[in-house]
């Protein structure tokens, strides 16, 4: 993964410098709290329901055994001995106070972390795909390419007070597991007919109050060109983005409102002025980026893994977990581990400090130490050679982190809520943990299948439940809590708005509803059919009038 | 109002004639008045131009040449627009002044001056808060970014330098 | 603040400390952590007294985002927000019952003044 050099290093210290002597500037009345507040947001720093929050990058989704035991640590000293991952792979603390703020930045610098941009109208976290490197579908790593763009967007002195937030996604694959749709910029690695290495750029997507999935302005982009022309993408949006509106700020309603094709051609414009090798990264540059994500050394060995094989035949549960937890690597003899931290009944994307360090530990000795966390809010360890997963598992099962449901119903994303966010409307997490309960049952589990719902508290969509494939939406409806509940949405690369099914419910009867969907799905479906593909065979139809239907439980 | 520049306090020695028929040596005019101004110069006063963070830096352009300066409005601190117009002129050449004008935090000047800025124009109250020093200090408070093209030095060439001194 | 609709009476005044961020209750004379010691207003006149104590407390960089709350006495004359998202922020989050005031932790390290 990539190392920090003194450039690199230098600008982390002088950002918490620069942190800690605005937090003094606030204190003594030099900055109003009007102006501050962008700056600690753009530095991570929420104002949340109970106490300040802090949101670390984590960028593209890459950490060291040595950063997240360093997490560990900060979880312990300056909170309250858990953190929280969220959908865009950042690590949050819950109960931080302001003024231990510079001290956690100096203990993060230490590890090469930051929480630079992490929030603010300014160019966020790049994600990428989480088995980038390992998947054998992959065209080219998507990684340098979202190292390069996190360089280059870091205090970025023209894209720092743009109209609005603007988040941009790399997949390298041809499946697309970073969700590039969804973003503003969304960026696919592809082969042109010569065999070029190049970009498709794909614009204006977002959840959020308007949901839209982005679309193709260039379909092949040279990977030389790509600073600059991100550099007029982003040109064109701060000079022409709507401010008169936060709720139409962001790129994709510029998008929608002048169309793809003009906003295309306004890009292209601005692109054709600018001197493209004078903001490209040298080639030298980009090899040096791309060096630090080689493959690593891997052993060679047997695609038959004789101890795994003989594990899985000894016990069940390993069998399950390996089955369901497990994804296929693109070198014999290994597996990219999914550790779920949905276990049932916990807060989705929730992890102790004392689970954080067993993780580290296991990803230090079985992984060549390094982890991904994933937009779902789990971990994966990238590199285990099958051999070792049994020891792997057993460890999570003291730990209480091997539950085998990646992927399936109870595998459920979920954003903090009102439990602990300031802009909610609802809370999230006691749905997850209600519906997890419901459908704990592992068999079950596994009949239903592939299965994704995704949970927001409110319609700033952080739970991105437009794109689950059954969505559910916090509301106030009254006085009280309301959950609407959309079908069909998908995250991947044939990314889809979810449809809602009616009315809003209380929280007491989503369960039923959820359940009443699922039964639907399972009496209808064919042969192998998903759950996703079978709503897409139905419609939405059949589905909607088991909503409908109320439960007539006994009093 | 106070100016200030990347070395401090600044005599402001414009004087604003929107309509630009003020009989001063420099005057700074509204843009809509601009034609007008340089069309009548015949005094030989250096002429200026104040704009609103709306005006296309194109609309700019057939005039570069005979202005001295312009001075891009910041209606809010974050509203980041004249940035991107300061970059926009300073491609097309313009060399003469750039002027931020409005309610800037003091952390955004050393961003103002990497996109093209010279100096900025601070509303008093805003002056009053934010003395002079904390300006300076901001300013060098990041001692190399990322980016190529915004200021002399960047990560990147600082790079290339260190890889050819090692060859 | 100020521009803020006044929410039915009975009302308190809550805020968030600025430098520890806990949740922060107007006494009549200083800021606590604890909701039961907030000073509730019944009349217009209390309630314009807190909004007054709100805007000193904002502008001496004390506390922030601090707005009034209505709320129904219980039976110890104390107040509980009527509004879910109030009572969370007053209580803690509830799907961690061993963390936040609930559970008698407090974030702060002064009291503020
Ligand atoms: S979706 Fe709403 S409630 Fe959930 S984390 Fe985002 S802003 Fe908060």
């Amino acid at each position: 993964m990539y190392r920090y050099d003194e450039f690199d290093a230098r600008l982390v210290r002088e950002r918490v410098a620069q942190f800690r002597d605005q937090v003094a500037r606030r204190l003594d009345g030099s900055l109003s709290e009007d102006e501050f507040k962008p700056l600690r947001l753009k530095n991570g720093v929420y104002l949340q329901l109970h106490a300040y929050m802090l949101r670390i990058a984590v960028p593209y989704g890459t950490l060291s055994s040595r950063q997240l035991r360093q997490l560990a640590l900060i979880g312990e000293k300056y909170d309250r001995g858990y953190g929280h991952f969220t959908t865009r792979t950042n690590m949050q603390f819950n109960w931080p106070r302001l003024r231990d703020v510079p001290e956690i930045l100096d203990l993060l610098a230490d590890v090469e972390m930051h929480c630079i941009q992490t929030s603010g109208n300014c160019i966020r976290n790049v994600t990428a795909d989480h088995f980038a490197g390992i998947a054998a579908d992959e065209i080219e790593d998507p990684r340098p390419t979202a190292e390069l763009i996190r360089q280059w967007s870091s205090l970025h002195p023209e894209f720092d007070y743009l109209p609005r937030k603007f988040k941009i996604a790399v997949t390298g694959a041809e499946h697309d597991r970073a969700v590039v749709r969804a973003h503003d910029i969304g960026l696919r690695i592809l082969r042109n007919a010569k065999g070029e290495i190049g970009y498709e750029v794909m614009v204006g997507g977002g959840l959020g109050r308007t949901p839209m999935i982005a679309k193709t302005i260039r379909s092949f982009l040279p990977k030389a060109d790509l600073l600059a022309y991100l550099e007029a993408v982003l040109r064109v949006y701060n000079l022409e983005g709507r401010r008169d509106n936060k709720y139409k700020a962001r790129v994709k309603i510029m998008v929608h409102e002048i169309g793809a094709e003009e906003f295309a051609r306004r890009v292209e414009a601005e692109f054709a002025r600018l001197d493209g090798p004078a903001i490209a990264a040298d080639p030298e540059e980009v090899a040096r980026i791309a060096a630090y994500f080689a493959s690593p050394a891997y052993e060679t060995l047997p695609a038959r893994a004789s101890g795994f094989e003989a594990a899985k035949a000894e016990n069940r549960a390993f069998a399950t977990w390996a089955s369901v937890n497990l994804f296929t690597h693109k070198v014999p003899g290994y597996a990219a581990a999914v550790i779920s931290l949905k276990g049932i009944g916990d807060a989705p994307g929730d992890i102790t400090s004392a689970q954080m360090r067993v993780v580290a530990d296991l990803a230090e000795t079985y992984s060549l130490d390094e982890l991904r966390i994933t937009h779902a809010q789990n971990i994966v360890l990238p590199y285990v050679k099958k051999d070792d997963l049994f020891v792997v598992s057993q460890t999570l099962v003291e730990v209480g982190l091997a539950t085998a449901n990646a992927g399936l119903i109870t595998d459920i994303i979920a954003c903090p809520g009102l439990d602990y966010c300031s802009l909610a409307t609802a809370r999230s997490i006691p749905i997850a943990q209600a519906l997890a309960h419901r459908f704990a049952d592992e068999k079950r589990q596994l009949e239903i299948g592939e299965l994704n719902i995704k949970i927001s508290g409110c319609i700033n969509a952080c739970g991105h439940h437009h794109v689950g494939h059954i969505g559910i939406l916090g509301l106030e409806k009254s006085g009280q809590e309301s959950y609407q509940i959309t079908l069909g949405g998908d995250a991947t690369e044939t990314a889809a708005i979810g449809e809602i099914l009616g009315p809003g419910v209380p929280a007491d009867d989503v369960p039923d509803a959820i359940e009443r969907i699922v039964s639907v799905y399972l009496a209808q479906r064919t042969s192998g059919e998903t759950f996703i593909e079978a709503v897409r065979r139905l419609g939405l139809a059949p589905f909607k009038a088991a909503f409908l239907e109320k439960t007539h439980a006994p009093a | 109002m106070p100016l200030l520049d990347r070395n401090g306090s600044k005599l402001d020695d414009w004087t604003i004639s929107e309509d630009g028929t003020a009989d001063a040596p420099r005057i700074l005019v509204a843009f809509e008045h601009l034609k007008d101004a340089l069309a009548g110069n015949g005094r030989g006063r250096r002429i200026g131009v104040a704009i609103a963070n709306t005006v296309k830096a194109d609309a700019l352009a057939p005039f570069l040449n005979d202005i001295d300066l312009v001075s891009i409005a910041f209606p809010a601190y974050g509203d980041g627009r004249g940035f991107s117009i300061a970059k926009q002129l300073r491609h097309a050449g313009f060399k003469g002044t750039l002027r931020a004008a409005g309610p800037l935090i003091a952390d955004q000047f050393a961003y103002a001056l990497a996109c093209g800025f010279d100096e900025i124009d601070l509303p008093q109250a805003q002056a009053a808060r934010q003395p002079v020093e904390q300006w300076v200090h901001a300013a060098a408070s990041i001692s190399n970014t990322y980016q190529r093209g915004f200021g002399a030095e960047n990560i990147l060439d600082a790079r290339h330098a260190a890889r050819l001194a090692r060859k | 603040m100020s521009t803020a609709k006044r929410p039915p009476l009975p009302v308190i005044l809550l805020a968030n400390d600025l430098l520890d961020g806990e949740v922060v209750f107007w006494t009549g004379t200083h800021w606590s952590p604890e909701p039961k010691d907030a000073r509730i207003a019944h009349d217009d006149a209390s309630a314009t007294a807190l909004e007054g104590a709100a805007a000193k407390a904002l502008s001496a960089n004390v506390v922030v985002d601090a707005y009034l709350v209505d709320i129904t006495t219980d039976a110890n004359g104390h107040g509980v927000p009527n509004h879910y998202r109030e009572k969370i922020k007053t209580e803690g989050p509830s799907v961690r019952r061993d963390l936040g005031k609930q559970a008698g932790l407090y974030n702060i390290v002064r009291s503020g003044t």
